[in-house]
Parts: C-alpha cells; sequence; structure tokens
C-alpha cells in the first residue's frame, strides 16, 4: 500500500488513541503470560487446560504449552505487540484504524489459538479464522481491485487446502479414536502403520503447504503484499504463513519418519527454497522481494522438518525465530521507507541513511542476521543449517547445494533490500523527502534486530529457553539436540558459510545482469498466477453451464427435472434392492374411505382435464381436503388443521395471482404434456410401492412408544405432535421456522425489488 | 373489492379469528393446536381483512411490518432456546415455572417451550403476511 494515510508530522492527529493501545496492552499481556511459562517448559514440563466443548463428538476447547507451542505463541504476541504499536502510528488517521486494529487482534487471538490447540477440530476451527482474517486484512484496502483478488485469491487457496486438512484431521480422529493431539502423539506409530496413513498423509500436507505457500500453491503469498506493510510483517512472513510449517513440527511425531514425508517435504521445501530465491532477485519493488525471501525461509523449513534427526530439527527450530525475528524488521522498515518516501523501488531509492541513521541502523542489523554474518544469531542458523542438511537422510549433498544457493542468493536480496536503498551513491528525485520515523514506528525493528545481535552473541539464551524445548516437543526428550555455538571449530559447515558469503557477494555486485537474465526466463516459464485466473474462469463456465442447463426461468422444467430426479432416485435404489415386489392386502374399506377416495379422484381428474385455471384449483382443493380428511380418520387432527389452512391460504395466494397470469395455454397439450404424463404416472407408481413397501413390515415403533411414554412426565404436554415439535425436536422446528422467515423474506425481496425496476 | 357482505362478516370474523389463534396457540401443548396452527389462523384472519379492506388498511391494523414480526419471531424462538443454557441445561432444552403448584395439580406452567411456540406463531403469523401483502400490493 503505498498510499501515505497521513502527513507525517502533522501534529494534532492524535495517535495514542483507544483502538491503538488496547490492542498492544492485549499483546503484551498475553506475551508476559506466556513468557512466565519459559522456565517450568524448558525444565520439560507440559501445561495443559482442556474444557468440554462438544463431547459427544470429542471436541473439546483444550490447550498445550510445550516448547514447540510456547515458542510460537512468544512470536506470535510479542511481534504483535511491537507490530500493532507500529500499525497504530503507520495508519494514524485513517478513516478505518479501528478496523484494522481489530483484525489485527482477531487473527492474533486466532493464531494463539491455533498453536495452542491440542485438540484437532480446535486447531482446524482457529485454522480457518486465521485464514479468514487474513482475507479480511489483505482485503483491507477494499477499494482496489488488486487488494480483493489479492485477498480473494488467498481465501480460496488456503481454504481449500482447509477442506482437505479438515478430511485429514476427520481421518486421523477414526484411526487414532480421540482428536487429542497428545494422546495421538502417545500413540507413537499407529498412524504410520494403518492403511489410511497416505491418504491422512496427503490431505495434512495439502492443508499445510497451502497455508504455507509452497511451491506450486505459492503464488498467493506475494499477491498477499497488497495488505498494508504491518500486515505483510506481521502475517504474511512472521506467523499466519508458518501455520503449515507449525502443522509439520507438530504432526512429525506421528507422521513424520517415513520415506513419503522424508521425500516429499525435501522436494517441496528445496524447490520451494530455490526457486523462491531467484525470484526475490528478480523484483525490484522491496516488498515483493522480502515476499519472496519469506517463501524461501518457508521451503527451508519444510526441507528440514523433512528429517527426523536432531540437526536438522535444531536448524528448523532456530531459524524459524531468527527469521521471524529479521524478516519482520525489514518488513517494518520497508514500510517505514515506503511512509517516508513514498516509494519501494531499488531503483529510486539510495543513500536515505543520512536521513534515517536508526532505520539504516535497525535494517543494517537485520540484513547481517539475514546474510549469516558473525557474530548475529543468523550465522548461528546458518552453520546448523549447513551440520543439518549434511545429515539429513534423504540426500546430504543436494539439500546442502539447495541450501547453499538459497543462502547465496538470501545474502544478495539482503544487500539489495536493506544495504542499497540506505548505503547505495543515489540521487534521489527531487519529490523524495526521506526523514526518520516515529518512535512508535522505530521501536519494533530496533528491537527485533536487537534481538537477532543479542541471540548471537549469547546464543544459550536462546537454545535452553526455546529451541531445546521445541526440539523435545518434535522428537521427544531423549533427542539430543544441536548445540548453538558462534564458534564451532574449522568444520565442513564453515567452509559452506565461507562459499556462501563469497557466492552472495558475487551475485549482489552482478545483480542487475542477473535479473535481466532472469526475466528474460521467467517470460517462458509457466505463471502460476495468471493460470489460478484461468482455473476460477473455467469454475465461472462451468457454474454457468450448468445453471443455464438446470435452471432455465420455466417453472415447469423445475418441476420436472425435480420430479425426474426423485423417480430416478428412489426408483433406481428400489431396482437395485430387488425391492420390486409386494404383497398387496385388500383392507376393508368402509363407507367413509370410499367418499374420501372418490372425492381425491375426482379433484384430481378435475385438474387434469379442465381448462380453466379456476376449476383446476377447485380441483386441487378438493384434493387437499380429502388428504386433510385421512388425517383426520386415522387421528392425526393437528395434520388435518394445517392441511386445511394451508388449502386456505393457497385459495387466497392462487386468488390474488390470477388475475396477473395469462389464459392456459394449450398448445404444449401435445408437445409437453405426454412426457409430463408419463413422469407423473412413474412418481405416483414408486410413491404407491414406496408406501405399500413401508406398511407391509412390521412398523418400528420404538420412537413411538418412547414420545408416548415421555411426552407427559417429561415434557409435561398430551399432545404428542406439539410437544415434538416445540420440545423434543425444538431444534428443528428453529430450522424450519428460519427457513420460512428466508423464503417469506425472498419473495418480498422478489415482489418489491420487481415493483422498483419496473417504470411505472 | 367491495362487498358490503364481505365487509360486514370481515369484522366478525378477523376478531374471532384472531382470538381463536391466541386459544389454538395456548392449547397447543395438550390439545390439537399450537404455534404453527395458530399462526395460520391468524395471518387467515388478516389476510381476510386485506382482501375486503385492502393491504394498506390492514398494514395499520398490524402496526409492525410482518417481515419484521416474522424475524422478532425467529429471535424469540431463539431466545427461547438459549435460555436453557443459563440454566445449566443444553440448546433447546425446556425450562418450567409452575406457578401455585400443589400435589395433584400443576398449577399455571410457563415454560420456555410456550416461548419458543410463540416464536413460532409470530414467524409463520408474519411470514404469511409478507408474502400476502407483497404479492396483493404488486398486482
Amino acid at each position: 500500500m503505498g498510499a501515505k494515510t497521513t502527513t507525517d508530522g502533522a501534529a494534532g492527529a492524535r495517535w495514542l488513541t483507544f483502538e491503538g493501545l488496547v490492542p498492544v496492552a492485549i499483546a503484551a499481556l498475553l506475551f508476559a503470560w506466556l513468557w512466565q511459562a519459559i522456565p517450568p517448559i524448558s525444565a520439560g514440563e507440559v501445561v495443559r487446560y482442556s474444557w468440554d466443548w462438544v463431547p459427544s463428538l470429542g471436541i473439546a476447547l483444550s490447550f498445550l504449552i510445550d516448547g514447540l507451542s510456547l515458542t510460537f505463541g512468544l512470536l506470535i504476541t510479542g511481534i504483535g505487540a511491537l507490530v500493532f504499536l507500529y500499525a497504530s502510528k503507520y495508519l494514524q488517521g485513517h478513516p478505518h484504524l479501528a478496523r484494522f486494529m481489530l483484525f489485527l487482534v482477531l487473527f492474533m487471538a486466532s493464531m494463539l489459538g491455533l498453536v495452542l490447540a491440542d485438540n484437532l477440530l480446535t486447531l482446524f476451527v482457529f485454522w480457518e479464522l486465521t485464514t479468514i482474517t487474513s482475507y479480511l486484512l489483505i482485503g483491507f484496502d477494499h477499494a482496489t481491485s488488486k487488494a480483493r483478488r489479492a485477498a480473494l485469491q488467498a481465501l480460496l487457496l488456503t481454504g481449500t487446502g482447509g477442506l482437505a486438512l479438515l478430511a485429514g484431521f476427520i481421518l486421523i480422529g477414526t484411526v487414532a479414536g480421540t482428536f487429542e493431539l497428545s494422546e495421538i502423539r502417545a500413540q507413537g506409530d499407529v498412524l504410520k502403520d494403518h492403511a489410511l496413513y497416505l491418504p491422512i498423509l496427503i490431505l495434512v500436507l495439502a492443508g499445510a503447504f497451502t497455508k504455507s505457500a509452497q511451491f506450486p500453491f505459492h503464488f498467493w503469498l506475494p499477491n498477499a503484499m497488497a495488505a498494508p506493510t504491518p500486515v505483510s510483517a506481521y502475517l504474511h512472513s512472521a506467523t499466519m504463513v508458518k501455520a503449515g510449517i507449525y502443522l509439520l513440527a507438530r504432526m512429525h511425531p506421528n507422521l513424520g519418519g517415513t520415506d513419503v514425508w522424508l521425500w516429499t517435504l525435501t522436494i517441496f521445501g528445496a524447490v520451494t527454497a530455490v526457486f523462491a530465491s531467484f525470484m526475490a532477485l528478480k523484483q525490484t519493488d522491496l516488498k515483493q522481494s522480502l515476499a519472496y525471501t519469506t517463501l524461501m525461509a518457508l521451503g527451508t523449513l519444510t526441507l528440514f522438518l523433512a528429517a527426523d534427526i536432531g540437526y536438522a530439527i535444531t536448524a528448523a527450530m532456530t531459524f524459524l525465530i531468527v527469521h521471524s525475528l529479521y524478516k519482520a524488521t525489514l518488513f517494518l522498515v520497508v514500510g517505514i521507507i515506503d511512509h517516508a518516501t513514498g516509494t519501494r523501488d531499488v531503483h529510486k531509492l539510495g543513500g536515505l541513511a543520512r536521513a534515517m541513521p536508526i532505520t539504516a541502523f535497525a535494517a543494517g542489523i537485520a540484513a547481517l542476521s539475514m546474510a549469516g554474518f558473525p557474530p548475529f544469531i543468523g550465522f548461528i542458523s546458518k552453520e546448523i543449517k549447513y551440520a543439518g542438511a549434511l545429515a539429513v537422510q534423504s540426500e546430504p549433498v543436494l539439500v546442502a547445494a539447495a541450501v547453499l544457493l538459497a543462502n547465496a542468493l538470501m545474502l544478495a536480496v539482503a544487500g539489495i533490500v536493506s544495504f542499497s536503498p540506505f548505503w547505495r551513491r543515489k540521487h534521489l528525485a527531487d519529490d523524495l523527502k526521506p526523514h526518520e520515523g516515529t518512535w512508535p514506528m522505530l521501536l519494533g525493528p530496533v528491537i527485533l534486530a536487537s534481538l537477532g545481535a543479542l541471540f548471537g552473541l549469547f546464543p544459550d539464551l536462546l537454545a535452553l529457553s526455546l529451541v531445546n524445548p521445541g526440539v523435545a516437543a518434535i522428537l521427544g526428550p531423549e533427542v539430543e539436540p544441536a548445540q548453538l555455538k558462534l564458534w564451532a571449530g574449522v568444520n565442513l559447515p564453515l567452509i559452506l558459510s565461507l562459499a556462501t558469503f563469497a557466492l552472495g557477494i558475487g551475485i549482489y555486485v552482478y545483480r542487475q545482469r542477473l535479473r535481466d537474465a532472469l526475466r528474460a526466463l521467467g517470460e517462458r516459464l509457466v505463471n502460476f498466477d495468471r493460470g489460478w485466473d484461468r482455473v476460477l474462469d473455467g469454475l465461472k463456465w462451468l457454474a454457468a453451464w450448468q445453471t443455464d442447463l438446470i435452471q432455465s426461468g420455466v417453472l415447469r422444467r423445475y418441476l420436472f427435472i425435480t420430479f425426474l430426479t426423485l423417480f430416478v432416485g428412489i426408483g433406481g435404489t428400489i431396482v437395485a434392492r430387488g425391492a420390486l415386489s409386494v404383497e398387496i392386502a385388500w383392507p376393508d374399506l368402509l363407507l367413509k374411505h370410499w367418499v374420501v377416495i372418490t372425492l381425491i379422484v375426482a379433484g384430481a381428474m378435475l385438474t387434469l382435464t379442465t381448462s380453466s385455471r379456476i376449476a383446476a384449483i377447485a380441483g386441487l382443493g378438493a384434493v387437499g381436503i380429502g388428504v386433510a380428511l385421512i388425517f383426520i380418520i386415522f387421528g392425526a387432527p393437528d395434520v388435518a388443521i394445517t392441511q386445511l389452512l394451508v388449502e386456505t391460504l393457497v385459495v387466497v395466494l392462487f386468488g390474488v395471482a390470477a388475475l396477473k397470469l395469462p389464459r392456459l395455454d394449450d398448445s404444449g397439450r401435445k408437445t409437453h404434456r405426454p412426457l409430463d404424463a408419463l413422469l407423473a404416472v412413474g412418481v405416483g407408481a414408486i410413491v404407491t410401492l414406496v408406501m405399500l413397501q413401508v406398511t407391509a413390515g412390521p412398523l418400528d415403533r420404538r420412537l413411538t412408544t418412547y414420545f408416548e411414554e415421555t411426552s407427559w412426565p417429561e415434557a409435561f404436554g398430551r399432545n404428542i405432535v406439539n410437544v415434538i415439535l416445540v420440545d423434543f425436536r425444538a431444534l428443528d422446528t428453529f430450522g424450519e421456522i428460519a427457513v420460512v422467515v428466508i423464503a417469506a423474506l425472498g419473495a418480498f425481496a422478489l415482489l418489491k425489488g420487481r415493483k422498483q425496476d419496473e417504470p411505472r | 373489492m367491495n362487498s358490503i357482505i364481505l365487509l360486514a362478516g370481515t369484522r366478525l370474523l378477523v376478531a374471532l379469528l384472531l382470538v381463536f389463534s391466541i386459544y389454538m396457540l395456548l392449547r397447543g401443548h395438550n390439545t390439537p393446536g399450537g404455534g404453527f396452527i395458530g399462526g395460520l389462523i391468524g395471518a387467515t384472519g388478516f389476510v381476510v381483512y386485506a382482501i375486503a379492506c385492502g393491504t394498506e388498511t390492514a398494514r395499520s391494523a398490524l402496526r409492525l411490518a410482518p417481515e419484521k414480526i416474522a424475524m422478532a419471531g425467529l429471535g424469540i424462538a431463539l431466545f427461547a432456546g438459549v435460555m436453557a443454557v443459563f440454566f445449566g441445561d443444553g440448546f433447546f432444552t425446556g425450562q418450567w415455572l409452575f406457578i401455585g403448584e400443589t400435589e395433584d395439580d400443576k398449577g399455571l406452567p410457563l415454560s420456555s417451550v410456550l416461548v419458543f411456540d410463540v416464536g413460532v406463531y409470530l414467524v409463520v403469523l408474519g411470514s404469511i403476511l409478507t408474502i400476502c401483502f407483497a404479492l396483493e400490493e404488486s398486482v
């Protein structure tokens, strides 16, 4: 979002508002609450809270804090607090600031719920809530079609993945017999050994890969940069896109460790990481560039979660934290640059360090961490990554090569994003007047970047509190996590590190030539984003085609299709079950029965033969009254009364409508009537057959008996029909009356809307 | 429609139908009747009134817009269901209060079930009148 909402320094406009401060306070409190859980968790304890939600379905609101969820929780709330503070200034004076902050807080709550949930279905609910809040935040600038498209794309793609995930969770629940994650974890290899393992894995991975934007589902993430920068920093780099990674880590003990898991994650992760690194280099928009580096990080994390050895998982946990710290910083920095100069184009920016020293400082530290220079935590993370890559079971050389390439490109991108805008000698265009951001915007980048330096000098701060407990949560307490050290001696990872520096600096120097080459190449490759549009167009075409086919707008055809479906469905079932034969026991009919039968048959004949509408409706009325009489004879007065009243109202409605209807058209008599008659006879025959079948067998009276016995003692009513309606089955009735209201409103809108459209 | 017979008959009929509809609503729990039937009868009353005197008169006699009545009914029914939650029971569990209860007489029963039935009554009344009035006005 390039448009500045207010000019900076316009004093007067207060930014320390209610909607600005309350979210920060909420996030900070939650952060503090999670903070006090660090000592027990790092000592190996696990905190669990549980409340019943839908006990009959095994759904509980249960939450678990272990090393993994604590790490995520601290990132979510900590970065959240800083981003909220930043956002209240970034969008200061925006007419919808309150809405924006509300969405952000809702997102934070959903994301926190996601990572803390110990019940698969609870996790799924929060998972979908993050999708929805992300949709609202990407589409925050809803006046632009670009933002709307990006929001919808993200919603549809991650929503589809979410559905697959739900299916996978249900399968897991069926296999494991419980939805509680901690119980499933205790079962060990039950899922892996089950015949449904592969479907479960595919479904869960579909959810995780769409959410964490793995290739080929990556394209929604760069588009999501249409959101305001705080959103990009928070959702689309530090937290939400890592939900898929979290899920992979969470399911690792139960689904990981097989060859399918190992190779799928390795391949998807490596392809995503390398592809995204090249794409990042190609971009000239700082934010787009960062978006692709986020993709690279997600790919790398997936790559490391493929393995199940201490080194690889330690690398994943460390990189997860490190990446969130530097990437959120860089996004916030880009936001500050954008805010101050109004552009994010690398070609237009340069020499900003003089005007924005603090921003340049934060950007520099974060970039050094991202590029992997000592003594920053990024260096340690890179060393561990190489150690992990060399130790994986799949193909160490290939994985190490992919990581090396990605890291070198990362170094180059770090230079492009945070060295070039600040230090490059470049005369800025006259209309760009850079100035330093205010402290609420600077606080976040400075704190996050400084943490990167602090953890680099004292890696044990991070290792003991979060990384090791996280590794223990994934691999179990008995697996030794790798040591985080700044100097681990001269070994292969160090040599690879040096190679990375050389390669990365080389790429940075020749970036312009590489960029041109990549652009030329990019035009020949498949464009997923455009492919997505084609898929949507195809879907719309399909919908239009089948709507034309089924919903022609002619009432007679609707009825024909409806009854044809009924005929085929029931008839097919009867034939398939071989239930065609039926014994007819002719009952003794009394005179009153004969009278009713005559009435119904006569009414039906009149309706069919008459050429007058009034006569036809009167005939139908006779049939209706005949049916009501049957209800009375067999002791269902409530139903009979309802039937009679409805008949009356139908006559009134028809009387009103009849004034407008054209004369009965006789031309159809030859064209469609024979077919209609055939279908009518067919449906009649089949319904009769079903009735005979039902009455032939002994009636299951358990429900009837139950209602008869309990209606008075338990529900204090003697009219069983009504007691069922308003008490035993009140929820059904509620659904039905809701439908009645909706139908009435629909008819109302149709009738009133038509009236307004018609010129008078 | 200007028919003196209808106009004269309507006055009596509408009043009777409305009283009868409430009677049917209240007796419904033990004898044939209930919110659905009551609502249908009440709606019939107003429909007859609308035919005799026009929809504008019928609308002003109803005072509230029928679609609002329907939605209010839905709200009341929902409230009756939610009420149970505050007493620690599951959603839509009937809640009963017997006023003046003695050993062999239950006294005057009041219940969330009746509230629910009133909601059904209003939904049916409002929905049918929404459709009928709109239809008559658009013809």
